[in-house]
């Protein structure tokens, strides 16, 4: 089978008419039929609804329709509402909704004309690093199916890397993206908190929830972004801008970044990554491409994963509070009284990562431990929030490791989720901060792809997507594929 | 020993907004179960709310009618707790940072003297559904209709002694909620419910007794009685040696009673914290200032100029201003020239007489306030006589009612032919004949037997169907002896 190709090179053959989106549909949903046995990287497929719009993509570009978006194959994450089709969020609690309503960014990829094949499997509710916390089964990482392929957006990382899809949505609380698009070999993009709508998004944890692309390339990641992003007046916490670089990025590909870039090297993200030689090596590409580099210190790093687990497991806790079996998901048999039905249809319908999160965010929540726990990790946000708003007034951006290892193994880290939250380490602090951050491929250890996240200042996605693209046309990394799959 | 009473009350005021409090779901009631409940109402996964700018209005409406310090910073929190009405699992309300602060209105109890009551706070937050035990045998129906509309939680200080006093208090909250327009003040329908913290102690003590709280109470009287037997049985606890708990309790009206429904050791604990999908509240002071420009002219203010200046009786002026849509039309009718004395007793008698038969509320009135201040002028213009001004409202109020037609006062008169007959001539005229066709109870009459002017008053009005001027009649009568 032909290797896929990239969004913006179906976007110039449907232009080209070398093909038309139906045929790009077929050939998707043909690829995944075969493929996603062993990756399990897709919870629902959507043929029927794919190829009606895949259609009429077709339609509307005989009508003279140029959009480059148009009739471009795609898959959601399966956290997004779509309506009339399974929307799981990974978990047996929902394991029978169908949603009666399409989330924001569903919609706004539908009216680009961008083409749904399918709903991508994830960790329930978006809660871990591995892929291996979904109802749905584990997914496998494209590189050594033996090996998981990073989480919450496994799925979508995995039908990415596959070349089942070449873009996907994913969405990232605490690296959720940027970790499972490193371990795979991929580029992904976590937006500003607040660029892209979180209606419709079911929330893990709303203060941290952000929506981006998962793509094979920065291009790529840019042209879904221009579509994903933009105020929604029915989420409260989207921001309202006009950001004109993304109308342009969006008809033009990504411009030539102005200048060469001061880059942050943060001292703490350095002392124990695995990661190091590879990023020596994209660093020097960088430099050869005038970059600068510099040291900069975030002295809260440390402090990051606790905060990130008390806050975020706070917030979980009560947004979870609604599964509980009265108006929709899973409900228990036979419950004999109220307390009952909550109790059993919770306890059948969470998994134990959820549980423990949600345990664990009740309890800092209540009353005589809530400035002690909750209180005070929203006071080490800031001082993690401040600590990057200092170095921003030193470089225009900062490069890290994205995360401490490559994939690892299944089953490894399962019975450690301390263990297992560490793989967090270098994606959290800046969900903390709500800034943007992306990775991708920079090198390989032990022939598993190794990734780099570009982290920049508030809603300057432009600057980290413009150094990626300068980056990815001096590099091959991002093209290599996962060679047992092709 | 004697004891005295602590009252404090929590009002549930409901917003009359159009739309919920966080979603775009109609607020009308009555619609039939769940057709209000959209998906943002019924919590499904992935909503998101987005506050109603129009109930951030009215609780600033609200404040201001107070004399509150209105925080242009609040913050909406998430009380988590489980209930089968309550969608999200959570109900958004505001805990730590209410958007109005400190301030009091003054009541007026039916005993007792006028006296100020403190308000500590009003936040703003959203209602639950309901839950229907008897509709089903062994279920429970769960309607979310109500579900995200606005509330205003006004809560008072404990600064109220009596029954009697809380009640008033209630009553003073329904009436300045109504007349600011923020609550259509049905309390059939839920629009105002109250919760009451009741505590005794011996009369000169001050510190306050260990409290309990009557749950949802939605009508004055059932206020009253519910604080009233509460007193009365927390003092028998007391006097017989028992002790207070702290816990909630139910009123029952049939019973007259209140029972236990929870102990508050045993209550939740509800994990409030900031809601993380909603920003925090920030309002400008501009957009205060906006609102206190559109505040109508509040009850005691119109009390006081209805007594001071408009030369009212208290009773009269109290009962006027406490109702705005009675005292707007007060107000015009003044304005269209009516006496204020004549207009309060024609608004008070007649207009309610007529309102009560026909269950017709004054807004609605067939009998426009022009129309009566016009037919005061011209019972004050000596055209009408009282019988025949009667006469001429219920013509007035029919054709309203029947046709919908304003009609013009003067016209009908006219065409009613009820003007009074105030022509001398005329007047003399009918007497003198009178006079000749009765001559023995004539010389009666001058013979100083009174009550013979009434026989002869009766026969002009009778020859003229009621139209003469009474006084003038007794006049001519009078001058003729």
């Amino acid at each position: 089978m032909n290797d896929v190709l990239s969004l913006r090179e179906m976007s110039r053959a449907l232009a080209g008419g070398e093909i038309s989106s139906v045929e790009l549909t077929q050939d998707h949903l043909a690829r995944i039929t075969q493929a996603d046995s062993r990756l399990n990287s897709f919870i629902t497929l959507t043929e029927e609804e794919a190829m009606t719009q895949a259609a009429a993509a077709d339609i509307l570009r005989s009508k003279g329709d140029v959009r480059p978006t148009l009739g471009l194959p795609i898959a959601h994450k399966d956290i997004f509402c779509t309506e009339g089709v399974l929307t799981t969020a990974g978990s047996k609690m929902l394991d029978n909704f169908i949603a009666p309503y399409d989330a924001t960014v569903v919609t706004k990829m539908a009216d680009a004309g961008m083409v749904c094949v399918g709903k991508t499997n994830m960790d329930e509710f978006a809660m871990g690093s591995s892929n291996e916390n979904s109802y749905f089964g584990p997914v496998s990482n494209p590189w050594d199916v033996d090996r998981v392929p990073g989480g919450s957006s496994g799925g979508s990382a995995a039908a990415v890397a596959a070349g089942l899809v070449a873009g996907a949505t994913g969405t990232d609380t605490g690296g959720s993206i940027r970790q499972p698009a490193a371990l795979c070999g991929i580029t992904g993009l976590k937006p500003t908190y607040g660029r892209v709508s979180r209606f419709g998004m079911i929330a893990f944890a709303s203060s941290l929830d952000q929506a981006g692309p998962m793509t094979r390339s920065a291009e790529d990641a840019a042209l879904m972004l221009s579509v994903m992003a933009g105020f929604d007046p029915k989420d409260s916490t989207s921001a309202n801008r006009n950001d004109t670089w993304l109308t342009d990025i969006l008809n033009n590909g990504i411009a030539d970044l102005e200048r060469p870039l001061v880059i942050g090297l943060p001292d703490q993200y350095y002392e124990n990554s695995s990661n190091q030689l590879s990023i020596e090596t994209a660093r020097k590409e960088l430099e050869k491409l005038g970059h600068r580099f510099k040291s900069v210190s975030l002295p809260h790093t440390d402090a990051a994963i606790p905060v990130y687990y008390v806050l975020a497991s706070a917030e979980a806790s009560t947004n979870l509070s609604r599964y509980d079996g009265v108006r929709y998901g899973h409900r228990c048999e036979n419950p004999t009284s109220l307390q009952d039905l909550y109790e059993r249809s919770r306890e059948e319908g969470f998994g134990d990562e959820v549980k423990r999160r949600i345990l664990t965010g009740t309890y800092t929540l209540s009353v005589g431990y809530f400035d002690a726990y909750y209180l005070k990790a929203q006071k080490i946000r800031r001082l993690i929030a401040r600590d990057f708003d200092r170095a921003f007034g030193e470089v225009d951006l900062l490069l890290t490791p994205t995360s401490p290892t490559p994939a690892f193994q299944k089953g490894q880290l399962t019975d450690d989720p301390v263990a297992m939250y560490q793989q967090d380490l270098y994606t959290v602090p800046t969900s903390l901060a709500g800034l943007p951050a992306m990775s991708l491929p920079c090198g390989f250890s032990q022939d598993l792809p190794m990734g780099m996240q570009l982290i920049a200042p508030a809603f300057r996605e432009d600057l980290a997507l413009g150094l990626a693209a300068q980056f990815q046309r001096q590099t091959d990394w991002h093209l290599k594929r996962p060679g047992e799959i092709n | 020993m004697s004891w005295e009473a602590v009252i404090g009350l929590e009002i549930h005021v409901q917003l009359a907004t159009k739309s919920k409090i966080f979603s775009g779901a109609s607020t009308a009631y009555g619609a039939s179960p769940n057709a209000q409940a959209c998906n943002i109402d019924l919590g499904l996964p992935g909503v998101l709310p987005v506050l109603n700018e129009k109930a951030v209005e009215m609780a600033v409406r609200f404040g201001l009618a107070i004399g509150a310090q209105i925080n242009l910073y609040s913050i909406f929190d998430r009380k988590n707790y489980f209930y089968a009405d309550l969608p999200k699992g959570y109900q958004i309300s505001q805990f730590e940072t209410p958007i109005v602060g400190a301030g009091s209105i003054t009541i007026t109890p039916e005993t007792g003297s006028p006296r100020t009551v403190g308000i500590t706070r009003a936040h703003l937050e959203e209602d639950a559904g309901k839950s229907i035990h008897d509709l089903y045998s062994g279920q429970t129906a769960i309607d979310l209709n109500r579900t995200g509309t606005p509330l205003l939680e006004v809560v008072s200080e404990p600064d109220m002694r009596t029954a009697q006093e809380a009640s008033a208090y209630f009553r003073q909250i329904h009436t300045l909620a109504r007349y600011i327009g923020i609550c259509d003040g049905n309390l059939a329908e839920g629009s105002m419910r109250c919760d009451a913290n009741v505590s005794v102690r011996p009369s000169g003590q001050t510190e306050f007794g260990e409290r309990t709280e009557i749950k949802n109470i939605n009508s004055f009287r059932f206020v009253e009685q519910a604080i009233e037997h509460e007193i009365a049985r927390q003092i028998d606890v007391l006097e017989s040696g028992g002790q207070i708990h702290r816990e909630t309790r139910l009123y029952d009206p049939d019973k007259d009673e209140t029972r236990s429904m929870r102990s508050k050791e045993l209550s939740n604990d509800y994990r409030y914290f900031p809601d993380p999908d909603l920003m925090p509240l920030t309002i400008s002071e501009a957009f205060v200032a906006n609102v206190r420009e559109t505040l109508p002219e509040l009850p005691d203010a119109r009390c006081q100029r209805y007594r001071d200046d408009l030369g009212l009786p208290a009773d009269d002026a109290e009962s006027i201003s406490s109702d705005i849509d009675r005292a707007n039309y007060f107000d015009q009718a003044v304005n269209g020239g009516a006496g204020a004395k004549q207009a309060a007793n024609w608004l008070m008698g007649e207009l309610s007489a007529y309102l009560n038969r026909y269950g017709t509320s004054i807004a609605d009135s067939p009998v426009t306030p022009e129309q009566l201040a016009q037919l005061i002028q011209r019972i004050e213009d000596g055209t009408l006589s009282s019988k025949t001004a009667k006469t001429l409202f219920d013509a007035l109020w029919k054709a309203g009612a029947e046709d919908g037609d304003e009609a013009q006062v003067d016209a009908l008169i006219d065409s009613l032919n009820l003007a009074q007959v105030s022509d001398d001539g005329a007047l003399t005229q009918i007497i003198e004949e009178l006079i000749a066709a009765n001559p023995k109870q004539f010389e009666e009459l001058r013979g100083g037997k009174d009550k013979m002017l009434g026989f002869f008053v009766g026969q002009v009005m009778k020859a003229t169907q009621g139209k003469a001027n009474p006084q003038q009649v007794n006049d001519i009568i009078r001058s003729k002896l």
